[in-house]
């Protein structure tokens, strides 16, 4: 279950935090992670309406250049579900792909001054957070669960950046189901 | 840490709404099916209960209100909670009186949603609380069924099942431990009203000057002596039931006030200016004869219409004989269970002396001789000398008694309570040690 950072509607300025973040993840994760460039194409999941990315539309796609990996797109694009004004990343329940958005979670789209760290602990977290929706885990009502819902930068901050025993336990638990098939 | 498993139906015509909340709510734990129209939710509610139900307005078909109207008959523990387009407030708003639990604005902020999520799973959770509660309250204040096969008896639980789901104004009337009260509790347990308080009133045994307090209430400095606020019965009873026992006792003054309370569902406390919105249910007792009383004017016949809606009689205990072997059993079961002893045999002529017996004291009577037979039986079966039944009841009623055997048994009874202590019976009974002596002299009493 190799997991891929892809890069979705990214500038390549910005190419440098998926090399940091294929770090920290590796570091987390017992599978190689890697980048993997796919072709997205500039209106993929662009919704004309409301000015933003249908990130359903973008999982699908990602889903279908899977093949036996895992893909995580990363976005500087700000996402949304249709019945939501906003989301910060969404990822299929046990699937193959998922996205996350930088768009909501540097400090200076609050008015803030930009804070890198904090920056790439936020992505950290998110990412750690789909990368477990994808291995089947569901949300966690422990607050300082890295498997807590949040819809806010102020909920992600919060948030550990660790699961809790009872969700870190299902990540063993699954982690030795994937080993054991492959 | 996983929280307990709860029910959501969304119910959408857009595909994406439907598909995007399933995985939303999904990743958070819950159980989640979707509906594309009303019709199809309607059905997912016959198949089984849902917690909360997530329904659009705007729907082909069946319109969101439509599918409400019938949700809310349907499916009354479930929460709902409209999901809504801009421009379409005004219905949300209407959505709401028609008994939907919240809305929620399409597109939703995550936040909002949570937030409206949480907090009909607490009203649920509350609902559901609530519900066992009042199933709790229904076994602790089921009342203590009337005894007895008689007919009237019969007719008197009739009579409690037709009233107890109005808010009709009943009178009781009775003689002196019939059970006037049990039958009042029986009416208030029976009715919408039983989660309430039942409050009772024994108006003969407030002094007049006290009883207007003991029913209104008053407010601090109302008077000398009101250092504080006090809550009267009429606030005690607010949503429940006020039992005014021996209402004859009630001064004429007393009663222009309680109708007007009865007739405008208000009144003040004393001392106070504050109006108090009065919503309570009255049922009144008397063992007085309230016409008589009203032809000699000490009761209005404008509260004495208004208190007597409803009339149930309950007749004296020796004009339901039939009933005493099922009482005695009743009674002899409930002290020995109070004193956690075997049930006590009855024999024959015991149980011929209880049912031949004129139980002036009624119920009451019955039960006290009972309690005192249970303890004096000893776990032997009880005997007519257990029973100690005064010997003036026997055979006799209170209409063939005269004045003078009253009298005389009266004088006796007093005299052998204190040893025939003149002095001590004299002032007991009020009079002095020659009227006693000439008494005792008259009626040939003998030590």
């Amino acid at each position: 279950m190799n997991l891929f950072l892809v890069p979705v509607h990214l500038r390549r300025s910005h190419y440098a935090l998926l090399e940091e973040l294929c770090k920290r993840l590796e570091a987390r994760t017992p599978f190689p992670v890697g980048i993997r460039h796919i072709e997205t194409g500039p209106e993929l999941g662009f919704d004309v309406n409301r000015h933003q990315y249908n990130s359903s539309s973008i999982i699908q796609h990602l889903s279908k250049h899977s093949g036996s990996d895992v893909l995580l797109g990363v976005c500087d694009a700000d996402l949304f579900i249709p019945i939501f004004t906003f989301v910060l990343g969404e990822a299929q329940l046990s699937g193959n792909a998922g996205v996350v958005s930088v768009y909501r979670l540097r400090n200076s789209f609050y008015g803030l001054p930009d804070d890198p760290e904090l920056f790439m602990k936020r992505l950290f977290k998110v990412a750690l957070h789909e990368w477990a929706h994808l291995l089947g885990l569901m949300h966690c009502l422990e607050t300082s669960c890295l498997m807590h819902a949040s819809s806010s930068v102020e909920e992600v901050d919060i948030r550990g950046d660790e699961f809790c025993p009872e969700c870190q336990s299902i990540v063993w638990q699954y982690l030795n189901q994937i080993k054991q098939r492959q | 840490m996983k929280q307990e498993t709860q029910s959501i139906l969304i119910v959408d015509d857009e595909f994406s709404v439907r598909d995007s909340l399933t995985g939303w709510f999904r990743k958070d734990g819950y159980e989640t099916s979707s509906a594309k129209n009303g019709e199809d939710a309607l059905k997912k509610v016959q198949e089984r209960n849902w917690d909360t139900i997530l329904l659009d307005i705007r729907m082909p078909g069946m319109s969101g209100m439509e599918v409400l109207k019938r949700l809310t008959k349907n499916s009354p523990d479930s929460v709902i909670i409209m999901l809504t387009a801009h421009g379409t407030i005004d219905t949300a708003v209407q959505a709401m009186k028609d008994g939907a639990f919240d809305y929620i604005n399409k597109p939703v902020d995550p936040d909002d949603l949570s937030r409206v999520i949480k907090k009909a799973m607490e009203h649920q959770r509350l609902k559901s609380e609530n519900t066992r509660l009042k199933m709790t309250i229904n076994k602790l204040t089921r009342y203590q069924e009337l005894v007895g096969v008689s007919p009237v008896i019969q007719k008197i639980k009739e009579q409690i099942r037709m009233l107890a789901n109005t808010d009709v104004t009943v009178l009781i009337r009775g003689e002196s431990g019939t059970g006037k009260e049990l039958i009042a509790r029986a009416i208030h347990a029976s009715g919408p009203r039983r989660f309430f308080s039942l409050v009772p009133v024994n108006c003969g045994a407030i002094p007049e000057s006290l009883l207007e307090t003991e029913l209104f209430g008053h407010e601090k400095g109302a008077f000398t002596g009101a250092q504080q606020r006090h809550r009267g019965k009429i606030e005690l009873a607010h949503e429940g039931t006020l039992f005014l026992d021996e209402v004859g006792s009630i001064g004429t003054k007393m009663q222009v006030e309680l109708l007007r309370v009865l007739e405008t569902k208000e009144y003040t406390r004393i001392g106070g200016t504050k109006s108090i919105n009065a919503n309570f249910r009255i049922i009144c007792a008397t063992n007085q004869n309230l016409e008589q009383l009203v032809e000699f004017g000490a009761f209005r016949h404008d509260f004495y219409f208004r208190i007597n809606v409803f009339t149930i009689t309950v007749p004296p205990l020796r004009d339901r004989r039939s009933d005493i072997p099922l009482l005695v059993e009743y009674f002899l079961e409930m002290y020995a269970r109070k004193m956690n002893i075997e049930i006590p045999e009855i024999t024959s002529e015991s149980m011929e002396q209880l049912t031949t017996h004129q139980w002036p004291g009624n119920i009451r009577e019955l039960a006290n001789t009972l309690e005192r037979a249970t303890v004096l039986c000893q776990g032997q079966p009880i005997v007519p000398d257990h029973l100690q039944v005064s010997e003036m009841g026997l055979d006799e009623t209170i209409e063939d008694r005269t004045l003078d055997d009253i009298i005389k048994s009266h004088i006796k009874m007093t005299l052998e309570a204190h040893d025939w202590n003149i002095s001590k019976v004299a002032q007991v009974l009020h009079i002095d040690r020659t009227t006693l002596y000439n008494r005792i002299k008259k009626y040939g009493l003998k030590n």
